[in-house]
């Protein structure tokens, strides 16, 4: 079993990366995924949310029998999101007002309901925490390329509408890349999210055959 | 006491959903104050952007009414009645529903219009908000009594506001929405502010 701390890292950042080897959790990948801003807020949320719940089923492996673990499974994911989005709307509200459309979308996210079965039913709590904040960060990194890319391609702008996340002074952080672009509106729509991907995916196997 | 397997699989899935439902629940409880009160403040916010200070001293908030689709608070200043605040949704933009602010003067003025929610294209039809062109702001002052029917319309239209380059159906449904709605407003002015 890889319970290395080495390898559980090197797993989710780069050779079972979730988004890119896996191609697990495309639902919210590829609708969030137009700008930086938003890939970052769906990024935090999904590898808290991955922390929080390969933790829980490590911590509960043994209560839970093999026959019924992904109801179980289910169950916890759908109570931590709800218990998360409920925090969120209460002590985070402007935060929440951004992200809080994409809280429900964590749960289609079958990367989560992958850790747990795959990783954290069979390990100790210390390594499926850190499995879980390695595949949340390696699923960040391509949500972020991603939003770059088609941020730049699409609106010419980089870190636009920072402020849903950093509050107002982070209103001027908008770099623009091209001044008077009219952007290609392709990559802000969905097929644009599907060819990015698809770039990043060949991108991605061309660095690892070398 | 042995139990058959499937019984203690049952129970097992009882304990965990009884665990996890009541955590869920607890937590709402916790928060639910909370919430409400940052959904009043968030709903305040945006009701000020359509409506300046000056026009009220009441919890723009609290007083509301229904009437026919509209939802409407009312602004009321050293207790008489100001100006409204009407919500109201048209279907008739690019891509889905569009919702809208309103802010409505009691002597016809438009004092402010922002757009809440849309799913126009991104870099062509989400101009109608605001963190994006401050093109909505073309409707305040504009008057619902003084200016003609045919002004109430883009230019493209042969009326006063502005398109946008690629997008016309978006801003067209916006503005027949405002008109729609002040003309609502000027013919239940009396039920509005009764």
């Amino acid at each position: 079993m890889a319970t290395n701390a080495n390898t559980i890292i090197r797993n989710g950042l780069w050779k079972n990366n979730q988004a890119l080897v896996a191609l697990l959790g495309l639902c919210p990948l590829l609708a969030v995924s137009n700008t930086v801003i938003n890939s970052l807020g769906l990024g935090i949320a999904t590898t808290l949310t991955l922390v929080l719940s390969n933790g829980l089923v490590s911590s509960l492996r043994s209560y839970i029998l093999p026959e019924i673990r992904l109801p179980l499974f289910v169950l916890m994911i759908a109570g931590i999101v709800t218990i998360i989005e409920l925090t969120m709307s209460a002590w985070f509200y402007q935060l929440y007002l951004t992200l809080g459309i994409f809280i429900p979308l964590i749960v289609t996210n079958c990367a989560i309901i992958g850790r747990a079965e795959v990783f954290a039913s069979k390990n100790r709590i210390l390594p499926s925490l850190l499995d879980g904040l390695a595949m949340g960060l390696g699923f960040s990194f391509a949500l972020l390329l991603l939003g770059a890319f088609r941020e730049l391609l699409g609106a010419g702008t980089l870190f636009s509408q920072a402020d849903l996340l950093f509050g107002e002074s982070a209103k001027n952080w908008q770099i623009n890349i091209f001044d008077d672009y009219s952007g290609i509106l392709l990559a802000l729509l969905p097929p644009g999210a599907f060819i990015a991907l698809g770039l990043l995916i060949a991108l991605k196997n061309a660095f690892a055959t070398q | 006491m042995n139990l058959p397997a499937p019984f203690i699989a049952a129970f097992r899935v009882g304990l965990f959903s009884f665990i996890i439902v009541g955590s869920v629940f607890l937590t709402f409880h916790a928060t639910k104050d909370k919430i409400a009160d940052n959904k009043h403040q968030a709903l305040l916010h945006s009701l000020q952007a359509v409506l300046s200070q000056d026009h009220y001293d009441n919890d723009l908030a609290t007083d509301v009414i229904q009437l026919q689709t509209y939802t409407i608070y009312r602004a009321k200043k050293a207790g008489r009645y100001t100006a409204a605040i009407l919500t109201s949704t048209t279907a008739r933009g690019y891509n889905g529903d569009i919702s809208l602010l309103i802010g409505i003067s009691i002597d016809g003025k438009i004092t402010g219009v922002r757009v809440l929610n849309h799913n126009e294209t991104p870099g062509l039809g989400d101009k109608i908000d605001i963190k994006k062109s401050n093109w909505v702001l073309a409707f305040n002052q504009k008057s619902i009594r003084d200016m003609s029917s045919v002004q109430w319309a883009v230019k493209r239209d042969g009326g006063l506001f502005d398109q946008f380059t690629g997008a016309t159906i978006t801003p067209r449904a916006i503005v027949n929405e405002v008109k729609k709605a002040g003309l609502f407003f000027q013919q239940n002015q009396q039920i509005i502010f009764q």
